[in-house]
């Protein structure tokens, strides 16, 4: 056993309400620079859709992720060694700005310097690239809230599976559902971006996870763009070098949450380390595709169990950092309660961002102009709601319904409990034949409730303490390193010539 | 006297000189400024033609190249694969086609470049300097290769000589300066490119990735710790 520790992540989205806070707060601290106006290393998509960039789940077209052939060991889609000779010059799989947008700004000068006329003046759209004019066509959550849905949403890759009549039920007015998906690195256990750099520039963390890009060793050969199966590391056409989310590590280590999570209005996301076992990734990631999700929960480890904390400790791991594993609101939710997935896990790439699957609004039938509900009961279920099963299972099991079932079958017998207990308009039996029938006791029904509901900012972000202080002084005299502290770059990046 | 000092100043002073600067720049410039090291691809801007014009350029110029370091490193080698004709005729015309494969490549370079008002912006005057520098060298060499023909061994017994004089650093210009003027062009320029090299975008070559093909797919990094 190889015990490593990671940052893991849980976005909760039947607490998304699609504001872009996020995206924002993301934006102004990393991303407001020349070469980075189009990257949105938070992004928030509305499903279906065709998210950000364009159809980024078809892998038929991107070929991001792993590749599992038979029995063969898993491969890179795009390219792997066998390839990169020949492809290093023209990437055939790279993605070009079209797939994302073009950014834009306003001419707002117009507005103060314009001639006088008998028109008023307006700011025309200009390109943050040519600085020419130009005509939007595309943005980075254009279908925002289903806009444009007949040709995004329609074209949704999650929409594999499902037969003609739920399709044309997507679309229909009267029964339309979107949720939120609020998408930043995965920060994965078996990175697909890692695995393809020619130059070996990015790299995992040891201590904590985080996946980051050496901006020093990056080449701009931009396999990683193409490999990453999420779309999450970006080509930076300005100084020609990727880049990508990380995960705020600046913030972490002086304890504070990331700009994303700080300031998510919905409060819908958690941060707390996991412990996980490294010599076992590669036989999991080559499981056969419904062994994924369990194969996945199995790496991670129980960080109660007194034989994983001693070789937790024996694996160097501080005691500050098991503590916050045994407190991370993550643990709960992916394996003690089993109601967080990760996304597209057929990837292969282990992501170590969960989410919780929305429950979505109920189908109503449609006669004579009017709608009606057709449930009997308060709550619908699952299988009524007008998202279905499949769609879930397509993002968030690996195409198989069993763990969604679970995850949805769980929330929704917490719904009925509270209900039971607050309004008292359901009787407890009923409440607890559901709580059985979802395999959650009283007391697991009421921390998902608190976790979910009356959460406070030290609930959903236990972050651990990152020790780097201690670290430095463990090659270096602290005093010579501050002194260099600033010297690594001398006269500041800039971009070559 | 005035042709000898010309030839001096030509082939051992300029060269000298650009050696010392692509080998102080290149380890200066890799120092401090790392991070400026990159082959500053212009994919993500512009993905219709780059293909055709990336790609042929440098299939093209690393063919060429390397047929020019084999003549540097191993003439006597050389010089006995084409003492059979038909060996001879292989061997110059498929230098003849990849150098007109660059000619082609790199024309599709510096048209995409001027045609694409979005690679334009990423476009420096030191890249329109290197494109020109570049046509000239690769449309002189082609030239070189349809006017004075079988290069391939009379690189081997008159400029190989040459080039080792250099870096023997006892110069010995005998053998260029008997040559035809367009050759010198091509040796000279070839000397200014080395020189401004290490000011340029050609960098890139210097950092290709070799590790890559034999190291572990995933890459950890621990703070004090191997
Ligand atoms: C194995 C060696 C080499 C590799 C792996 C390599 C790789 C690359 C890559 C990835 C690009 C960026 C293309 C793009 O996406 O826009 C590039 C551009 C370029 N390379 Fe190389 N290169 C190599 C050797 C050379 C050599 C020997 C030369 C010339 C002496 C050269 C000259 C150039 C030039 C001029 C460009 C700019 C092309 C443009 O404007 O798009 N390269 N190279
Ligand atoms: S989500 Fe993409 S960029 Fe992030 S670690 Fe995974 S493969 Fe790499
Ligand atoms: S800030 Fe939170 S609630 Fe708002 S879009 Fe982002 S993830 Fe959703």
């Amino acid at each position: 056993m190889n015990i490593r520790s990671q940052v893991s992540m849980v976005f909760h989205l039947d607490k998304c309400i699609g504001c872009h806070t996020c995206s924002v707060a993301c934006k102004n601290v990393w991303t407001d620079r020349k070469g980075a106006d189009y990257m949105w290393w938070n992004n928030v998509e509305t499903k279906p859709g065709t998210g950000y960039p364009t159809k980024w789940e078809d892998q038929e077209q991107y070929r991001g992720g792993w590749e599992k052939n038979g029995d063969e060991p898993i491969h890179i889609k795009s390219t792997g060694k066998a390839r990169v000779v020949p492809n290093i010059f023209h990437n055939p799989h790279m993605p070009s700005m079209d797939d994302y947008y073009e950014p834009w700004t306003y001419d707002y000068q117009n507005l103060f310097n314009a001639e006088e006329g008998s028109d008023q003046p307006i700011a025309k759209p200009i390109s943050m690239i040519t600085g020419e004019d130009i005509e939007i066509e595309a943005g980075p959550n254009w279908d925002d809230d289903l806009g444009g849905s007949k040709i995004y949403a329609a074209n949704d890759p999650n929409l594999k599976g499902l037969s003609e009549q739920q399709r044309l039920q997507l679309s229909s007015v009267e029964r339309l559902v979107l949720f939120y998906l609020p998408r930043i690195c995965n920060h994965c256990l078996n990175p697909c971006c890692v695995a393809s750099c020619p130059s070996g520039a990015l790299y995992k963390r040891g201590e904590d996870g985080i996946v980051l890009i050496d901006q020093k060793k990056c080449r701009a050969w931009r396999s990683c763009v193409a490999a990453c199966p999420y779309k999450k590391t970006y080509f930076n056409w300005f100084t020609g070098k990727s880049e990508k989310c990380i995960l705020c590590f600046p913030r972490l280590e002086t304890g504070q949450a990331p700009a994303c999570f700080h300031s998510c209005v919905g409060r819908i996301r958690y941060l707390g380390v996991l412990l996980y076992d490294a010599d076992r990734l590669e036989d999991v990631a080559n499981l056969p595709d419904e062994e994924l999700v369990n194969g996945h929960r199995s790496l991670i480890l129980d960080p109660h169990d007194p034989e994983v904390v001693r070789k937790a400790q024996s694996a160097g791991i501080p005691d500050g950092v098991i503590e916050s594993a045994q407190q991370s609101p993550v643990y709960k939710f992916v394996m003690d309660w089993k109601i967080a997935l990760p996304p597209h896990i057929e990837y292969r790439t282990l992501p170590m961002l969960f989410y919780v699957p929305p429950m979505s609004p109920v189908i109503a039938d449609f006669e004579n102009g009017l709608a009606s509900h057709k449930m009997q009961g308060l709550f619908h279920g699952i299988d009524e709601s007008r998202m279905p099963m499949q769609y879930f299972a397509n993002l968030f099991g690996g195409g198989h319904e069993g763990v969604v079932r679970y995850a949805m079958g769980k929330q929704l017998a917490v719904r009925w409990h509270r209900r039971a207990e607050t309004v008292g308009d359901v009787d407890r039996a009923t409440a607890d034949k559901f709580l059985r029938e979802a395999d959650c006791s009283l007391e697991e029904a009421e921390a998902i409730y608190k976790l979910t509901s009356l959460c406070t900012f030290e609930d959903r972000f236990v972050i651990p303490p990152m020790y780097r202080e201690q670290a430095i002084e463990m090659i270096k005299e602290p005093g010579e390193h501050k002194a260099e502290t600033g010297f690594g770059f001398v006269g500041g990046p800039q971009r070559g010539l | 006297m005035s042709q000898h000092f010309f030839d001096q100043f030509l082939f051992v002073a300029l060269p000298y000189v650009c050696l010392f600067t692509f080998f102080l720049m290149t380890i200066y410039r890799y120092r401090a400024q790392s991070f400026s090291y990159s082959s500053l691809s212009s994919q993500f801007l512009e993905n219709k033609h780059h293909f055709w014009a990336v790609v042929p350029f440098h299939y093209g110029i690393l063919i060429v190249t390397a047929g020019h370091f084999l003549a540097f490193l191993i003439p006597r080698q050389l010089l006995a694969w084409n003492s059979v004709p038909w060996r001879l005729f292989v061997l110059e015309i498929s230098a003849l086609a990849f150098g007109i494969l660059t000619i082609i490549g790199l024309a599709g370079v510096i048209v995409r470049r001027m045609s694409s008002s979005k690679v334009r912006m990423v476009t420096t005057p030191t890249d329109w300097i290197l494109f020109l520098m570049l046509l000239v060298q690769t449309v002189s060499g082609v030239s070189i290769a349809l006017f004075y023909p079988w290069g391939s061994s009379w690189f081997a017994t008159n400029m190989t000589p040459y080039l080792w004089s250099i870096l023997k650093l006892s110069p010995d210009v005998s053998f260029v300066a008997a040559m035809p003027w367009l050759i010198k062009l091509h040796v000279v320029l070839a000397f200014l490119t080395i020189g401004f090299f290490p000011f340029t975008r050609l960098v890139h070559v210097l950092v290709i990735p070799n590790p890559y093909l034999w190291r572990k797919p995933q890459v950890v990094r621990w703070y004090g710790r191997k």
